[in-house]
């Protein structure tokens, strides 16, 4: 009797939390959905709904079509260049000598700088005037190039910086994974005449699916939600051509002041993220193998 | 032949960390360097020009930018810690279906892309008189970062063996007394994680403070940071001395507790 009550009593121990994603993140969900069939402007008292009139025109903007593009290209270019190189490091340091730490901390370090800032420091690289690669290109006698002023080289730039920021995590979540597979496999191989890359592929990749899994799922996520480094660099431009959905959501809300349609855009954003984690999660879990 | 491998090795190494450093090589030159310097930003000056700094503390309002950081991080801290400890425990200790429906609608708040409800959140907030609030931002904080705090949580607690909540119990302690006496203490490892890996994102964001807190009373390091930049771009060298001066705390932060952030990344990664 007295262990029931106590069960009871136990769970209200989450009503804290509960309370607060109420108000800050499921109450503005739910009225996130109701503002996307509206036309509201974001301040004014009168607005009408107007239905899905919203969402076909997300279909219809070219704006839309070029941030979903730019969104999925700094996802899925991201999580690939941060997950191969991240691999290669934590293969790289997984062997023994003196100073791996050292290399370890470097490439680590750039995790707790705020992308924001990262943006402004890449800003000093990629400058037109003065800029750091300007520099080097002067050095072979090239010309001068406006990095950012071009939309496509601009997002394959951010997606580059947004790696290289970013490999840290992979690195570490793979370390840890490296460290979890047990040597004797390796010895058994060893004595089967299995090693070097053979081994790599049939024992260390298999085991690591776990740890696979959870950093392309990490990385994809913080990639399709990149927002600070565009602010820095490029506001969106030129033109809408460098925007993600992220950043186009802002600039529909605070700059065309079409809140109805941002919302919409937001949750079209949520839906598709939403899709791609979890495709990536349940293709990554068929794969796993336990040892 | 052994030296040979670990030569290659050593050279990999330090082409790694060049490339790496470069980031911050860079900024440490045009923060030091004078407005007139004009020489290449590979080029490090062989002085410190000390009024970027000066600059960046006074025009750009640095000090009240710290300050504000410092609020709202701790303040969010404090409540991400608290809350997401106490809703782990039960979550860890009882699997019934209604804690197995609220994991699920924690890790679906985890999901939520934090843009995707920016209209809801500013116009409420806007309604209720939460913007340009330390409440306001805190709270919008916390939520998004309390789901990966409860799961960090959750899994530690459920590693640690019910045989001491059962005696606590058989003894007469409650529920509260059992968190505080037995859950609590045993806690400490994990609390250093969440601590670390939740205060840097909220000293480090951006896209929430940028709509939320509009008021230049509130600033944030972030903040003043980026509007030294968008205003001030003739001096673009004080800019570095801003942006140098707002990463130094997170950066000493981890040099020195880097053992707990790389722990605490894993452990949030990795069930």
């Amino acid at each position: 009797m007295m262990k029931k009550r106590n069960k009871n009593i136990i769970n209200l121990f989450y009503v804290p939390a509960l309370i607060l994603f109420s108000v800050f993140v499921i109450y503005p969900f739910i009225e996130g959905i109701r503002i996307s069939f509206t036309n509201w402007n974001g301040y004014s008292q009168n607005y009408t709904y107007v239905g899905v009139k919203n969402y076909i025109q997300l279909f219809q903007d070219k704006n839309v079509r070029t941030a979903l593009i730019n969104t999925l290209i700094y996802g899925v270019g991201s999580t690939f260049l941060q997950n191969v190189i991240g691999l290669l490091y934590a293969v790289f340091l997984d062997s023994k000598f003196r100073g791996r730490m050292l290399v370890r901390t470097i490439i680590y370090l750039p995790v707790m700088i705020a992308p924001l800032v990262m943006g402004y420091i890449m800003y000093f690289l990629v400058q037109y005037d003065n800029g750091a690669i300007n520099d080097i290109l002067a050095v072979f006698g090239r010309q001068p190039v406006d990095w950012m002023n071009n939309g496509s080289r601009a997002v394959i730039i951010m997606t580059l910086i947004n790696s290289l920021q970013f490999v840290g995590i992979s690195m570490v979540i793979y370390m840890a994974g490296l460290q979890g597979i047990p040597g004797v496999y390796y010895e058994a191989a060893a004595i089967d005449g299995v090693s070097g890359f053979q081994a790599f592929r049939s024992i260390t990749l298999p085991l690591l699916t776990p740890a696979i899994t959870s950093a392309v799922v990490i990385n994809l996520i913080g990639g399709l939600k990149l927002f600070d480094i565009i602010m820095a660099l490029t506001m969106g431009g030129p033109g809408y051509s460098s925007h993600s959905l992220s950043t186009l959501i802002t600039n529909q809300y605070f700059r065309a002041q079409n809140a109805g349609y941002s919302a919409a855009m937001g949750i079209g954003t949520f839906l598709l993220i939403m899709f791609i984690s979890n495709v990536t999660m349940r293709y990554f879990d068929k794969k796993e193998v336990y040892s | 032949m052994k030296k040979k491998t670990s030569a290659w090795k050593y050279l990999l190494s330090a082409l790694i960390i060049l490339i790496h450093a470069i980031p911050l090589y860079i900024l440490i030159g045009v923060a030091f360097k004078s407005k007139m310097d004009m020489s290449s930003r590979w080029i490090l000056p062989g002085y410190i020009w000390w009024d970027n700094f000066k600059n960046a503390l006074f025009r750009g309002d640095m000090l009240l930018a710290l300050k504000n950081s410092f609020i709202i991080t701790a303040g969010s801290v404090l409540l991400i810690t608290l809350l997401g400890a106490l809703a782990a425990f039960p979550l860890a200790r009882h699997t019934s279906r209604l804690n197995n429906g609220v994991r699920g609608l924690i890790m679906g708040v985890m999901m939520v892309p934090p843009l995707s409800i920016l209209v809801p959140l500013y116009s409420n907030l806007a309604h209720v008189g939460g913007l340009s609030t330390y409440w306001g931002i805190i709270g919008v904080l916390t939520a998004f970062q309390l789901p990966m705090s409860i799961f960090l949580f959750t899994n530690f607690i459920k590693s640690i063996p019910t045989g001491l909540d059962e005696a606590a119990a058989i003894d007469g302690c409650g529920p509260f007394r059992t968190f505080a006496l037995i859950i609590l203490p045993q806690l400490k490892p994990v609390i250093a994680s969440v601590v670390i890996l939740t205060g840097v994102n909220c000293w480090n964001d951006y896209q929430f403070s940028l709509y939320l807190l509009q008021s230049p009373k509130f600033k944030t390091i972030t903040l003043a940071i980026s509007s030294f930049f968008s205003l001030q771009s003739s001096d673009i060298n004080a800019a570095g001395a801003a942006a140098l001066m707002g990463i130094t705390p997170v950066v000493v932060f981890f040099l020195f507790l880097q053992k707990y952030f790389i722990k605490g990344m894993v452990d949030s990664a990795i069930k």
